[in-house]
């Protein structure tokens, strides 16, 4: 049976996030598709696997969604699409080894398959932040949802005006994706800025943390749009730093996580607040969910 | 859809025969240890006939009554969910679908209500649950007036009966007398409308209708609870914080009972197994899915630990999802005024008590 | 030096805000600095007298421990201050201060300016002021390495 996928564009207004691809409606979220090829498989860090998928048949994603990856026996999880959305053939999943199914996924081998449905998800409004400022912002497994949009918004580089990396992980070994971040560096036309919590004297570049990086970024306040994706602390202190900077919150996006297990709105875990992540989200305005990132255990 | 009509109560099993005759299996309410029930139904002579139920906070217990009424009583332990949203069930390999549709016999508005609510969660959004909707789509409804209010029920006050609107295909309303013993049948469907062609029935009068209407006017005027008249979307929003989640956080047990006999909750989780079990083909791997609630620490769990730890939040998760986000999340309120989440909470737990305490110092 | 400081004072950050007049007092407490790459700024443990305006570079706050070699625990670069011990008994570095790049700096001499401070207690108020400001920062910097957000869950 093939997988394709339609695409359904919804309207958006300028504050909410973009349009959804969607995982079809009429295929039960349960009942097996045909499952993926792994194509190829890369150690990003000790911990951290990006799975090269061939889908069965023609896919399309938005960035920022996500598939639910699944290991017959063994289980499900959500998983960013980490890959160029304008690749229809190599489908990256960038998975970090936390528990027993992810285990089962970081030590798949070319040839393996994998059960794949999707896409779920809202995604980034790269279209919506075309005419401004772009800062995308990254703290440790937090850089794979947002690398299909920078490649979005770098296929698109003049309807732009600067375009910001800032990425933050805990040591320089667990920094993913070090040779694009090398190209990217490379680029005359995007800002670059890495950090580590804490490294050794290998290391030449900055520690220190993400939000900082922001002080020496250069953007426009008044025209910029933020993406921020991390662990919640560190999205929370990213996104003072960023209302500090003059960046409104309602031009600031983030990308939220909760236990996923229907992927389809229908099982009630992923619930914040009012939002249900997996069709609501994951990606938000902050505006949105600014509440209920400041309760204790909404 | 034609007027009315009204049967002698020793007719009901023509009805349940004419529809038995078109393949469905009837389930319905019976005496099971010591509750009122749902449970595969095969003649009227299995309804808890002289029955009700006294029903309080923390409290359920059976009583005889003075008459002869087959559905004197008002909700038990279970609810339809039990058979359209089974507390277990396989999603694949998929189950094969029920060789019968369901009919349920004795359906309470309150119960239609939910219903039309579980069918937003699992059929009204982009994608729906195949599962749910093959039980759902050809079930039939037999659905029963309330001529008093249950001593937990409020639904009222929830805009959720009395007296079924909608969503049936047969209500009934019975109606005793001192010396007639009768039911007052409306079809909300053609389908429904045929099966009481095979039913002995003369058209209703004037007096059978006023008679319905009073047993609703009594069902009304006997409801002793009520949930307060406020936007408690807004009012849950804003008082995340309240001390009263302290208070009823120390007499929560966070037992999940509530989850379990509401109607409407619908949080289920997915468990996936290896082909080892005995139920198994040997090898074929399995995923299954088993109702969840709110209340268990797993239910937030999120690699390394649950964003919900404390019973505080986990009560105030329900409670706000029930009456207040389930609005944001699927355009109506979640709860129908049932009381059954008051009745079998061990500590007594009165969720109308709950707001009318937020609300008095929010 | 004849040639006056007073622009690469007034160009850093640091001095942001601060009254022309009162940066012409300090300029005669400030001189200019290159360090080359791996060179260290300062030591840790030496007396602190001075702090450093970073003008252009990266500047590596190191901390050498047993059996780990040297640990950087923060980076300055452009824009950033090192040195907050001058301002407090015992007054002793307490990292080294090692230049990763090139780096210019303006060095000031603390016990320069705690004259001036005593002359006009005000100059002193605006700089503590910014100073106040710094260590918060790297206070909530500091905090938010600490909570190694992005460690393993079972790490914790």
């Amino acid at each position: 049976m093939c997988t394709a996928v339609r695409t359904i564009t919804d309207s958006t207004g300028s504050n909410q996030p973009g349009s959804t691809a969607r995982a079809r409606a009429d295929t039960s979220p349960w009942i097996e598709t045909e499952p993926w090829g792994v194509v190829g498989i890369r150690h990003d860090s000790p911990d951290v696997v990006t799975l090269d998928l061939a889908p069965p048949g023609p896919f399309e994603f938005l960035p920022g969604q996500f598939n639910m990856l699944y290991q017959p026996g063994i289980g499900e999880v959500p998983i960013s699409i980490s890959g160029d959305p304008a690749d229809r053939r190599h489908v990256l999943h960038t998975i970090r080894d936390v528990g027993p199914v992810t285990s089962a996924l970081c030590a798949l081998r070319p040839g393996e398959q994998v059960g794949v449905r999707g896409p779920y998800g809202t995604s980034w409004p790269v279209d919506a932040a075309e005419g401004g400022d772009l800062v995308i912002v990254a703290g440790g497994i937090g850089l794979p949802p947002l690398r299909p949009a920078l490649y979005q918004a770098l296929s698109r580089r003049d309807h732009y005006g600067r375009v910001v990396l800032l990425y933050g992980a805990r040591t320089p070994g667990d920094l993913l994706f070090t040779d694009e971040l090398s190209a990217w560096r490379a680029r005359f036309d995007l800002h670059v800025s890495v950090t580590v919590d804490a490294a050794d004297l290998d290391w030449r570049g900055n520690v220190g943390v993400v939000p900082d990086l922001l002080l020496r970024a250069p953007f426009d306040p008044g025209a910029t749009t933020a993406f921020v994706v991390g662990p919640e602390v560190m999205i929370r202190f990213t996104v003072r730093a960023l209302v500090e900077a003059g960046i409104t919150d309602d031009r600031i996006y983030l990308s939220m996580e909760r236990n996923m297990q229907c992927a389809v709105g229908m099982c009630g875990h992923c619930q914040l607040g009012p939002h249900l992540v997996c069709r609501d989200g994951p990606v938000f305005s902050h505006r949105k969910v600014a509440r209920w990132l400041g309760i204790r255990e909404a | 859809m034609p007027g009315p009509v009204v049967f002698e109560s020793n007719a009901l099993d023509q009805l349940l025969d004419a529809i038995k005759r078109r393949g469905f299996r009837l389930v319905g309410p019976m005496i099971r240890d010591g509750a009122i029930c749902y449970d595969d139904l095969s003649s009227a002579g299995d309804l808890p006939e002289g029955w009700t139920d006294e029903q309080d906070a923390a409290h359920y217990r059976l009583k005889k009554r003075d008459d002869d009424a087959l559905f004197g009583y008002n909700v038990g332990p279970h609810s339809w969910k039990k058979y359209l949203f089974p507390p277990y069930a396989r999603l694949s390999p998929p189950e094969r679908p029920p060789d019968k549709p369901f009919a349920f016999i004795g359906v309470r508005s309150c119960e239609l209500t939910a219903i039309a609510i579980q069918d937003r969660v699992f059929l009204g959004g982009h994608h729906k649950d195949q599962h749910y909707e093959s039980r759902r789509q050809d079930a039939l409804i037999v659905a029963v007036n309330c001529g008093e209010a249950g001593g937990t029920c409020f639904c009222v006050s929830m805009d959720a009966g009395p007296r079924a609107t909608r969503g049936f295909d047969i209500a009934l309303t019975e109606l005793l007398g001192e010396n007639d013993h009768r039911f007052l049948a409306e079809a909300g469907t053609t389908r429904g409308a045929e099966i009481l062609t095979e039913v002995r029935t003369r058209h209703a009068q004037a007096a059978d209708i006023g008679a319905a209407s009073a047993a609703t006017e009594n069902a009304v005027a006997s409801m002793g609870r009520v949930m307060p008249e406020l936007d408690l979307r807004a009012l849950l929003e804003d008082n995340y914080e309240h001390p009263r989640w302290d208070d009823v956080a120390a007499r929560c047990l966070t037992c999940g009972n509530c989850t379990m006999v509401c109607p409407t909750c619908f949080c289920f989780s997915v468990e996936d197994v290896s082909g080892l079990s005995s139920d198994s083909t040997a090898g074929d791997p399995e995923r299954n899915r088993s109702w969840d609630s709110c209340f268990t620490i797993d239910h937030s769990y999120l690699h390394g630990g649950s964003v919900r730890v404390s019973d505080r939040s986990r009560y105030r998760q329900w409670m706000t999802h029930k009456l207040g986000t389930w609005i944001d999340q699927f355009g109506t309120s979640g709860c129908v005024g049932c009381g059954r989440c008051i009745t079998w909470c061990p500590a007594g737990i009165d969720i109308t008590e709950e707001v009318t305490a937020i609300a008095a110092d929010s | 030096m004849p040639q006056t400081l007073e622009p690469l004072l007034r160009d850093h950050k640091f001095f942001a805000g601060l009254d022309p007049d009162y940066l012409s007092l300090i300029v005669g407490c400030a001189a200019n600095e290159v360090f080359p790459a791996d060179a260290f700024l300062f030591r840790e443990g030496e007396l602190a007298q001075t702090f450093y305006l970073i003008r252009e570079g990266k500047v590596a706050l190191e901390i050498a421990a047993p059996g780990r070699g040297a640990l950087i625990v923060q980076t300055l670069g452009e824009g950033d201050v090192a040195g907050f011990s001058w301002l407090i008994a015992p007054h002793r570095w307490e990292f080294d201060g090692r230049a990763i790049e090139p780096v210019r700096a303006v060095r000031m001499d603390g016990a320069c300016l705690r004259a001036k401070f005593d002359d006009d207690p005000r100059l002193g108020y605006e700089l503590m002021r910014r100073f106040a400001r710094l260590t918060v920062n790297r206070l909530q910097a500091t905090r938010l390495q600490l909570l190694d957000v992005y460690g393993r869950a079972h790490d914790h």
